[in-house]
C-alpha cells in the first residue's frame, strides 16, 4: 500500500495541485511564476484562438463519441452473433486499439496526403472527383478528417466492451419476449438496450474522457492547423505551454478542462451505482 | 438476431441472402476499414521511392518491393536505440507499476482498513486523471529533480497512470479469491506477507499477466509525456521519435516513417496476440468492474 500511496501522491496528487496553482501565476519557462489570480483565464477567455479550440474540442468529442457509439455498438451487434473465425475476428477488431496511436496516425498522415492520398486516387479513378482532396488543408475538411481517425481507433474498444456486455445478457430474455411476439427491432429497442444501459454509461464516459483530452492524433495529423482549426484544449496547451514557453497560461488551459472531466466522471459513478441497483434489485 | 445461444436456435428464421445483406456485409465493411491502415503501411514501407510519387502506378501493390526504408532506418537513424529505450522504459515501469499495484490492491481488499473502500474508489478516480493536463506540472518537477532528458523521467512518471489502472483491476481479480484460503492459511501461522505471496499471487497469475500487458502496452504507447520530458534523440522513445526525428523540414521520407510506424507497432501486435483473451478480460473487466 504505501509504495503505490507514495507514488500516487508525489506524481498524481502533487502535481495536480501543482498544476491549479500553476494556472493562477505568469509562470515561463525557467523563472518562478508570480501569483496573477484569474489573469490567465481573463486573457484565455478573450483569446480567439482559446475559444476556437474550446468549440474544436467540444465538436471533437461530441461527433467522434456519437459516432464511436453508434459503429461500435453496431459491430458488437454483429459480433455478438454465430460467426465463421469469431474469435480470430475479434481479437483482429480490436488491432487498431492496441498499436500505439502516434504511429497509425503516421498512416493516416499518409493516407491524407495532399498529392498522393490513396483515397483521391481512388475517387479519381472512379471518376468521383477531379481534383485531389487535400484533406488536412481545409479548415473543415481537417476537422472531419481527424474526426475520422479518432473514430476509427475508438471503435474497437467500445465494440468489444459493449460485446462483453451483451454476452450477459441472458437469452432467456430473448426467448420470452420473441414468444411474445417481438420482432428482432423490438427486441434490441426494448431488451438489449436496456439492459446494456449501464455498461454503455461507463464505456462512453471512458470514450468521451479520452476523447476530449485526445493529444496525439491532433498533434501527428494537424498540429493544431489549419488556421487552428483542429486545436485541441491539450494541443494548444502543450503549445502554449512547452514550445511557448508560457507554462502559466498552459496550466491554466489545462485546469479548464478540468470541469467537463469532473462532469463525465460523475456521470460514470451514477452510471455505476445504477448498475449496482440493478444487480441487487433484479434477478439475474 | 441478438445473440448467440438465440440466433442458433432462430437462424432457420433469416433466409441466407438476408444474412449477407445483414451480417457479412457490414462485418466485412468494418474489417476493410478497420485493417486498411495496416495494409497501407506495410505497402508503403516496402514500396521504392519512385512508386510510392507515381500516381499513374496502381497504389494498392508493389511492383518492385525494396527493403532500403529498413536498411536506412536500422543502419542509419538512431532507430535501434529508440527501440531499446522504449524497451527500458515500458518494462522498468511496467514492473514497477505491478509491484506497487499489487501491495496497494491486496490492502484495499483484503486488510480492509478504515476508509479502504473510499481509497479504492479514489483510485478508480486517479485513472481518470488524463495525462493532458498532468504533464505541465509534471514537467517542472522533472526539472527540478534533474531528471529531464533521461529515461528516469519516462520510468518514474509512467506509474501514474499505470498504478491505478493495475490495482483497479487486480482488486477486482483478488475479489474472486475465495477468504477461505487465507484464513486456513492465518491459522497454520501464515504471515500477511506469505499469504500474499504463496497464496495470491499464485492465484492471481491470470490476472497479473492482464494487468501487465496492459501496463505494457499503455507505456508503450505512451506519446505526451515523452514528447515533453525528453528531447535529444538518444532517449526518445520510439512513437516520438519516429514523429520528430525522421521529418526533415518538408520533405517526408514516407517509405521510413512507414517503416518505422510498422516496426514500432509489431512488438505490441505480437504481444497482443499471444495474450488476446488476457487483454481483452482485463479491458472488459476494467470497465465493468
Amino acid at each position: 500500500m504505501l509504495p503505490a500511496g507514495a507514488l500516487l501522491l508525489v506524481f498524481l496528487t502533487y502535481p495536480l495541485a501543482l498544476g491549479t496553482w500553476l494556472g493562477f501565476t505568469d509562470a515561463k519557462i525557467g523563472r518562478p511564476g508570480e501569483w496573477v489570480g484569474l489573469e490567465n483565464f481573463q486573457f484565455l477567455v478573450g483569446d480567439s484562438v482559446a475559444r476556437l479550440s474550446l468549440f474544436n474540442t467540444l465538436f471533437y468529442t461530441v461527433v467522434a463519441s456519437a459516432l464511436k457509439f453508434v459503429l461500435g455498438l453496431w459491430l458488437a451487434l454483429l459480433l455478438n452473433q454465430h460467426l465463421p473465425f469469431k474469435s480470430l475476428i475479434r481479437a483482429v477488431v480490436l488491432l487498431p486499439f492496441i498499436v500505439p496511436t502516434a504511429l497509425s496516425a503516421i498512416a493516416f498522415w499518409w493516407i491524407y496526403d495532399s498529392q498522393f492520398s490513396v483515397v483521391s486516387w481512388a475517387l479519381e479513378r472512379l471518376g468521383l472527383i477531379h481534383e485531389y482532396i487535400d484533406f488536412l488543408g481545409e479548415p473543415w475538411l481537417a476537422r472531419l478528417s481527424v474526426i475520422a481517425a479518432n473514430i476509427w481507433r475508438g471503435v474497437p474498444f467500445v465494440a468489444i466492451s459493449l460485446l462483453a456486455g451483451l454476452q450477459t445478457i441472458s437469452p432467456s430474455l430473448y426467448e420470452a419476449s420473441s414468444i411474445d411476439g417481438a420482432t428482432p427491432w423490438q427486441q434490441f429497442w426494448h431488451v438489449t438496450l436496456p439492459m446494456l444501459t449501464p455498461i454503455i454509461a461507463v464505456v462512453m464516459t471512458f470514450s468521451v474522457l479520452f476523447t476530449f483530452t485526445d493529444f496525439q492524433l491532433i498533434y501527428v495529423l494537424t498540429r493544431g492547423g489549419p488556421l487552428n482549426a483542429t486545436h485541441l484544449m491539450a494541443t494548444l496547451s502543450f503549445q502554449r505551454g512547452i514550445p511557448g514557453g508560457a507554462i502559466g497560461e498552459g496550466a491554466a488551459l489545462a485546469m479548464l478542462m478540468v470541469p467537463f472531466l469532473l462532469a463525465a466522471i460523475l456521470f460514470s459513478y451514477f452510471g455505476l451505482q445504477r448498475r449496482a441497483w440493478q444487480q441487487g434489485g433484479g434477478d439475474k | 438476431m441478438s445473440d448467440k445461444h438465440d440466433t442458433r436456435g432462430m437462424e432457420y428464421l433469416q433466409s441466407l441472402p438476408r444474412r449477407w445483406v445483414t451480417l457479412y456485409v457490414p462485418l466485412a465493411v468494418f474489417l476493410f476499414v478497420l485493417l486498411f491502415p495496416f495494409y497501407w503501411m506495410v505497402m508503403t514501407s516496402f514500396k521504392p521511392n519512385e512508386e510510392l510519387v507515381s500516381r499513374a502506378a496502381n497504389p494498392f501493390w508493389i511492383v518492385h518491393p525494396t527493403l532500403a526504408h529498413f536498411e536506412k532506418l536500422l543502419f542509419r537513424t538512431d532507430y535501434p536505440l529508440w527501440l531499446w529505450n522504449t524497451i527500458v522504459v515500458s518494462v522498468v515501469a511496467t514492473f514497477l507499476s505491478l509491484f506497487a499495484a499489487v501491495l496497494a490492491a491486496y490492502a484495499i481488499e483484503r486488510l480492509r482498513f478504515r476508509g479502504s473502500r473510499e481509497v479504492g474508489l479514489s483510485i478508480f478516480f486517479a485513472y481518470l486523471v488524463p495525462p493532458s493536463i498532468l504533464f505541465i506540472p509534471l514537467a517542472l518537477m522533472v526539472f527540478k529533480l534533474g531528471l529531464f532528458d533521461t529515461r528516469w523521467a519516462l520510468i518514474l512518471t509512467y506509474p501514474t497512470f499505470l498504478v491505478p489502472f493495475c490495482t483497479w483491476l487486480l482488486m477486482g481479480y483478488f475479489r474472486t479469491i475465495p477468504y477461505e484460503l487465507e484464513e486456513c492459511a492465518l491459522i497454520d501461522g501464515a504471515t500477511r506477507w506469505q499469504i500474499l505471496v504463496k497464496i495470491m499471487l499464485p492465484l492471481a497469475v491470470p490476472g497479473l499477466i492482464s494487468a501487465g500487458i496492459f501496463a505494457f502496452t499503455l507505456s508503450w504507447n505512451e506519446f505526451i509525456y515523452a514528447l515533453t520530458f525528453v528531447s535529444s534523440s538518444e532517449t526518445k522513445t520510439v512513437s516520438v521519435a519516429v514523429i520528430t526525428e525522421l521529418v526533415e523540414g518538408d520533405i517526408y521520407h514516407w517509405g521510413s516513417l512507414m517503416a518505422g510506424a510498422l516496426l514500432g507497432s509489431v512488438p505490441v501486435a505480437v504481444l497482443y496476440s499471444f495474450f488476446v483473451e488476457y487483454y481483452v478480460s482485463g479491458m472488459t473487466g476494467a470497465v465493468k468492474e
